[in-house]
């Protein structure tokens, strides 16, 4: 109930709760609300959605290049 | 800071802007309702109406949790703290919301009132277990995203045996409001505000998941896109949702899987399932009495409700009348359309909640839109 980490936020360290994400590891990036973690990142899916918002700007690059 | 930063490339969202150009039919408008107050800030930081193509707009909600506390549960968290016995913990920005009668959290504790601005529910606790002779009531707002640390301040409270701590409930559920607005007489039958699709809360969505919005996708017919808080989140939701419009889907999409699943946070939704229990009408402002959205706590905590320990009584008050908070909270007004934005009304002097958290759809167009404003005007007036 009072597991605690000391989470990095660009800089700024602060100890969070970590009741809501009992599976957390160090090295995690984790989303925090008034003190308290509530989601880990998923690198994977971070990833993905990164990746579709660099092919639209490719396909847009590609489509405003004089031909 | 890493998985936010990227999220914020210039040259990406123009990218996105030209999809959305292109993927938008010409001949058709396209209105979709940001539900959070976070979307919002982020809309008006970064420009991001500037980007869209002029078909294609965005209308505020009610997401903003400071804004929506009506005037009357503002009066009662006063009168609490002006109880010489009561330290009154609350999170900062609920300090400079005008209440009845010029006044305020601030200046109640001005005048004397033990008011302590708090960043966690464990703050409130700790000073709880630091001062037992202090009734330590803390003032419990927001969304699904702060009821989990208050479930989890309950519970510690009761495992520890602390007999001065209490919480004063005011914690609203994201999916009633949304109902509310989509059968409200100005999306329904008076049709001043048109919404095709909403882009989903971020972190309300964290710990609810994507389930609970299936039911009015499916219902109402509107698509929803869960998005996160940066601006290409939202750049890419709008995307997605145009697309959604033009091929006649209503579905509910994940923009946010980085931090958002299909169930959210079952830890989180276990303790608040312990703690709380619907009540069966919760005013909002500017949405009025909206049934089954809000909590208080179950009969097993009733030792750590300050609603019971300190007999508090809801008194209804008004706004301030000319203040359109309540509009704009709806959807029906933009910030400018009330006469007293920028005039009487600003960040420092706040008249309505709208202007006073960095969510409040005036503060955000206060701080980030109004020169944007004059410039259009000064480009339309040649």
């Amino acid at each position: 109930m009072m597991r605690f980490a000391q989470v990095d936020f660009g800089g700024v360290g602060k100890q969070i709760n970590l009741a809501y994400v009992p599976h957390a590891r160090i090295g995690d990036y984790v989303l925090v609300h008034v003190g308290f973690a509530l989601t880990v990142i998923d690198e994977t899916e971070a990833e993905l959605i990164f990746a579709d918002l660099q092919e639209i700007a490719e396909l847009t690059a590609a489509a405003d290049a004089p031909a | 800071m890493k998985y936010a930063d990227e999220y914020r490339d210039g040259t990406l969202a123009r990218a996105v802007a030209a999809r959305i150009g292109a993927a938008a039919d010409a001949a058709s408008t396209y209105h979709f309702m940001e539900f959070c107050g976070g979307h919002t800030h982020a809309i008006s930081r970064y420009g991001i109406e500037d980007l869209l193509p002029p078909n294609v707009r965005l209308i505020h909600g009610p997401g903003c949790p400071v804004c929506v506390l009506p005037i009357g549960r503002i009066d009662a968290a006063i009168r609490l703290a002006q109880d010489p016995r009561v330290t009154l913990c609350t999170y900062a920005d609920l300090m400079r919301v005008p209440a009845s009668g010029g006044t305020s959290l601030l200046r109640a504790k001005a005048a004397g009132a033990d008011i302590r601005m708090v960043y966690s529910t464990l703050d409130a606790i700790r000073i709880a277990e630091a001062e037992p002779d202090r009734e330590v009531v803390f003032f419990a707002i927001g969304f699904e995203t702060t009821t989990p640390p208050t479930a989890h301040a309950v519970r510690l409270a009761a495992a520890k045996g602390l007999r001065n701590f209490t919480v004063f409930c005011n914690h609203v559920l994201t999916p009633s409001a949304i109902q509310n607005i989509l059968e409200s007489p100005d999306v329904r039958a008076l049709g001043r505000v048109r919404i095709d699709g909403f882009i989903g809360p971020a972190h309300v969505s964290t710990v609810i998941g994507t389930e609970p919005y299936m039911f009015f996708a499916e219902e109402f017919a509107k698509p929803v896109v869960i998005a996160g808080f940066e601006p290409l989140d939202v750049m890419q939701a709008v995307l997605m949702l145009v697309r959604q419009v033009n091929d006649g889907r209503h579905e509910v999409e994940n923009q946010y899987g980085r931090a958002v699943r299909q169930n959210g946070n079952e830890h989180a939704k276990d303790d608040v399932a312990d703690v709380f229990e619907l009540r069966k009408n919760f005013e909002w402002r500017g949405l009025g009495m909206v049934p089954y959205s809000g909590l208080r706590l179950k009969a097993a905590y009733a030792a750590f409700d300050a609603e019971r320990r300190f007999g508090i009584d809801y008194v209804p008050a008004a706004d301030n009348p000319a203040c359109e908070c309540g509009a704009i909270l709806r959807g029906v007004k933009q910030p400018a359309d009330c006469k007293l934005f920028g005039t009487v009304c600003t960040p420092e002097t706040p008249i309505g909640s709208c202007m006073v958290s960095a969510e409040g759809a005036c503060a955000a167009h206060w701080t980030y839109g109004r020169f944007r404003d004059k410039a259009r005007s000064d480009v339309a007036a040649g």
